[in-house]
């Protein structure tokens, strides 16, 4: 298989403008005539299903929640990055290109980069328009602030809220388009897998969470705008039902895996508190414009914060990264915490944390500003650990976060299968090996809003698409498959409960496919998911019937598709001999403990083929080609 | 870390819509005042499993206190004991060893049984379905800072927009109204210029549909705003019920 990834030609501020008038139209007319449907209502998803249904086409949307107000997204804190450069500070659409970039280690599709940055400055209007609150300055005109990775303050906000403000936007204007009668809602649905006809996406299988049954539902295109798979790590700050069900049957069924070893592991996540724990949660990197991180400089120093004097802390990140000080991205402020718990100087019961101080802001600016600022965000570390943040540090441990690896696909978003396209955090396209702060949003509305809008009519205006309605067999065999795996889960009645299995899983993989990974590891690793799995389908319990709400047996269809996922998450890591953004490997780092790539050898996207179960993977390669920035060893000294 | 407190759950147990449901008497130990309410009932539900029952069924998933999905109603009252929480960010530590905690759906005619501790609350989408937006398509957006918003009036805007659409204001009214959650998301339209334009059919619109829905009506009793984990203001319903009337009256000239 030969990877196209349909990049336009022309220089780089061009190509898609060109590539816009280049893209073939559906006529106002016809556009009702189509059928797409959108899997999973985030920013991505509705975004996408209420643009679509805008222009005219018949749209169905399905989401897993009751509702499609409460996809992940909504839990977003920070903010969403745009290059309008309101603050005069230096930033331009091309600064922003360079510092994603930049960002994800040169792992990043330059063209698909660009077009992100180009239209971010378009989602702010927009977001604005739909009456989303945004935190303004006093006369009247919106705020800003900065963000790990960047020197400008480009980071449109809602107090601590704003991927709630920006996904309550989106699903409004989905409301308007349901209410229309333009899209169909789907809530409490599971997408079980793809339907190909003659090799095009023709539909898919559901599930109705509430009284089991099954059913078929055919389209033109089918968009995946299901997130990320972090959930593979049992903890993570992914809410509980988030899952890659739907992207990896997708896989199954021919769609290339883009980089599946690159995960965020987010820097400020309240730490682990017991074996019940059952998620972690995040506190906003916006913590780091004002609390400074530190540990003590001696090992096993397990005084009280308040009681360790100035000199005897060592405020590590503003030590080793004096320009960038606690801005550094994720990955690298990530793996300096691990560094420092690892080195014994780790804080709290478990010492598996770091402090983040904001006494000095408080002096600085006055308990009152810095609550404003934080509040919310304060409110919810005190509710969780029963500390109150105002008077003594947080403490905070890295945590799975977000996966920028996902399905592959080319500059129209399109899958490697012909009309399935993939949306937001579920494809690999735009943050490399490593993400910015406030970029997921930025991304996923990109697509929805401004991007697949004008891919897919291209799509439909130039493809033969024979009438396909649900009789038709392969609707029958996909079906009929989804039948069988749901009726063998339920057979098994094994000793294991679906969660201990999953708690399984994520502790390998967090322990070898987590902050820092090595051969050695991930090839143990390998071999104790293959058992696991083995384990999963000879020993599980999933309780209950098929005919019912059964939630056990919604978590083990999903924990079904980790334990494959994972397995390839850790051959891709082994493949990849270097290390880069999110995945470090041991054997690969600079003098200075960082991340040492190989740009002659590993300068390009690994995308896996499916070759059926128990089989080895293909890896297909696309080389990444740098025009316009020049590789450097990423340095935030 | 070992639990430690000991408790007696009496937990609502139902089929389906149809069906009948009862309180049903669970004892739980090794409890850690660190778990939040949902991993304690995690905890019970890993047991019933093991002893071969059906685990609880009930709504939860980003379980940090903004997604609005969990919604139990916990001795007496929607979300539990804490003010300002949803159940998910409620903690053990807020129980004490031996207690009984009963823990029921929430219960309102517009939001039928699903199972066990799980509600439809698709009323509430219905409701956003009639008005709960701007009337705005993607790219004809003018520049974000052409109209400046006074901050005050944002800041309200962005009070009234934390609501996380859980229910708990329907769960906690003896009237099962909705007033708290359709005004929030009036008010936040209506206190920016850009939902103005169609303040006055909005309201009218989800009103009606609030009403068609099968909600109670509001006596001023402010259980809703007491119970909301995101303390929404009761000033919200004030200024529905101002812009209902404006609208109701000037409603020859619009929509």
């Amino acid at each position: 298989m030969k990877l196209d990834a349909k990049i336009p030609s022309g220089s780089i501020s061009e190509k898609w403008s060109k590539h816009k008038f280049n893209l073939k139209l559906v006529n106002p007319a016809n556009k009702r005539k189509f059928e797409i449907i959108v899997v999973g209502s985030g920013l991505a998803g509705a975004s996408a299903a209420a643009t679509l249904a805008e222009l005219g086409y018949k749209v169905k949307c399905f989401c897993f929640q009751d509702s499609p107000r409460r996809a992940h997204s909504i839990a977003a804190q920070g903010g969403i990055n745009a290059a309008k450069n309101y603050p005069n500070d230096g930033d331009s659409v091309y600064r922003l290109f360079y510092d994603t970039i930049k960002g994800g280690d040169y792992r990043a599709r330059e063209a698909n980069v660009h077009r992100l940055a180009e239209v971010s400055v378009n989602i702010i209007d927009q977001c604005v328009a739909q009456g989303v609150p945004f935190a303004r300055e006093y006369g009247g005109h919106l705020d800003n602030r900065s963000f790990g990775g960047a020197q400008v303050s480009r980071t449109f906000y809602s107090r601590g809220m704003t991927g709630q403000q920006l996904l309550l936007g989106a699903y409004s204007a989905l409301s308007r388009q349901i209410g229309l009668g333009n899209v169909q809602m789907f809530s409490r649905t599971e997408m079980l897998d793809v339907v190909l006809v003659e090799g095009q996406t023709r539909g898919i299988i559901t599930r109705n969470l509430v009284t089991g049954a099954i059913e078929r539902h055919a389209a033109h295109a089918v968009c995946l705008a299901t997130g990320g798979y972090g959930n593979v790590f049992y903890l993570s700050t992914n809410a509980r039902g988030s899952n890659v069900t739907a992207t990896w049957r997708a896989h199954k069924k021919g769609a290339l895996f883009g980089n599946p070893c690159f995960t965020q592991i987010h820097p400020t996540c309240i730490p682990v508190s017991g074996d019940h724990q059952s998620k972690l949660t995040l506190m906003s990197e916006s913590l780091r414009n004002d609390g400074r991180v530190w540990v003590p400089k001696t090992k096993g120093d397990n005084r009280r914060p308040e009681d360790i004097p100035e000199a005897e802390r060592d405020y590590y990140l503003e030590r080793i990264y004096p320009s960038f000080g606690n801005l550094v991205p994720r990955d690298v402020a990530s793996r300096k915490a691990k560094e420092m718990c690892d080195a014994g100087r780790g804080v709290g019961t478990s010492g598996l944390a770091v402090f983040l101080d904001f006494g000095e802001a408080i002096n600085r600016l006055g308990e009152k500003a810095v609550k404003q600022k934080y509040g919310n965000l304060f409110d919810m570390y005190h509710q969780i650990t029963g500390e109150n943040p105002y008077k003594t540090p947080m403490r905070i441990y890295p945590a799975v976060h977000y996966t920028m690896g996902g399905l592959w696909v080319d500059y129209n978003l399109m899958t490697t299968i012909p009309g399935l396209y993939a949306l937001g955090e579920a494809n690999f396209s735009d943050h490399g090996a490593n993400r910015l702060g406030a970029s997921a949003l930025m991304q996923g509305l990109a697509d929805g809003y401004f991007v697949i809008p004008y891919t897919i009519g291209d799509y439909l205006a130039s493809s033969n698409l024979p009438i396909v309605k649900t009789d038709h067999p392969a609707f029958v065999e996909a079906e009929n498959q989804v039948k069988d795996r749901i009726h063998k889960l339920l057979s098994i009645k094994g000793k294991l409960t679906v969660n201990e299995i999953h708690r399984q899983l994520g502790k390998i993989m967090w322990d070898y496919c987590g902050m820092a990974r090595s051969a050695e590891g991930l090839t143990h690793a390998r071999k104790l998911i293959q058992d696991l799995k083995q384990d999963f389908w000879t020993n599980v319990n999933v309780p209950g019937s098929d005919a019912d709400l059964n939630q056990a047996l919604e978590h083990a269809g999903r924990l079904a598709d980790f334990l494959e996922l994972g397995e390839l998450m850790v051959v891709d890591a082994l493949e990849r001999n270097e290390s880069c953004g999110g995945h470090f490997r041991t054997e690969y780092q600079t003098p200075e403990n960082e991340a040492l790539r190989d740009d002659d050898d590993y300068c390009y996207v690994a995308a896996w083929e499916y070759q059926g179960d128990n089989q080895p993977e293909v890896l297909h390669k696309e080389e990444l080609v740098f025009e316009n920035v020049k590789l450097t060893q990423r340095s935030y000294k | 870390m070992k639990g430690s407190m000991k408790l007696t759950l009496k937990v609502w147990r139902q089929k389906n819509t149809q069906s009948y449901g009862r309180l049903e008497t669970y004892k739980i130990s090794d409890v850690s005042p660190d778990m939040s309410f949902l991993e304690m009932m995690d905890v019970l539900n890993e047991e019933l499993i093991r002893k071969g029952e059906e685990p609880v069924a009930f709504d939860h998933d980003c379980r940090e206190g903004v997604c609005g999905m969990c919604s139990m109603y916990i001795n007496g009252r929607a979300h539990g004991p804490k003010s300002g929480t949803t159940t998910c960010q409620l903690h053990m530590r807020s129980f004490k060893d031996g207690d009984t905690i009963v823990v029921e759906p929430w219960r309102a005619k517009a939001f039928p049984v699903l199972r066990d501790l799980v509600v439809n609350r698709s009323a509430f989408d219905r409701i956003i379905q009639k008005g709960g937006f701007v009337s705005v398509d993607t790219g004809s957006a003018p520049d974000a800072n052409i109209i400046p918003v006074p901050k005050p009036m944002a800041e309200k805007a962005m009070d009234a927009a934390a609501c996380i659409g859980c229910g708990a204001c329907v769960a906690a009214c003896k009237n099962a109204s909705a007033m708290l959650f359709v005004s929030a998301k009036i008010s936040q339209l209506s206190l920016l210029p850009q939902g103005k334009v169609e303040a006055s059919a909005r309201v009218q619109k989800m009103v009606a549909q609030m009403d068609a829905e099968g909600f109670g009506n509001c006596t001023n009793t402010g259980a809703c705003s007491a119970e909301c984990p995101k303390e929404i203001s009761q000033e919200n319903i004030a200024r529905m019920n101002r812009e209902f009337m404006v609208a109701k009256l000037t409603s020859d000239l619009e929509a």
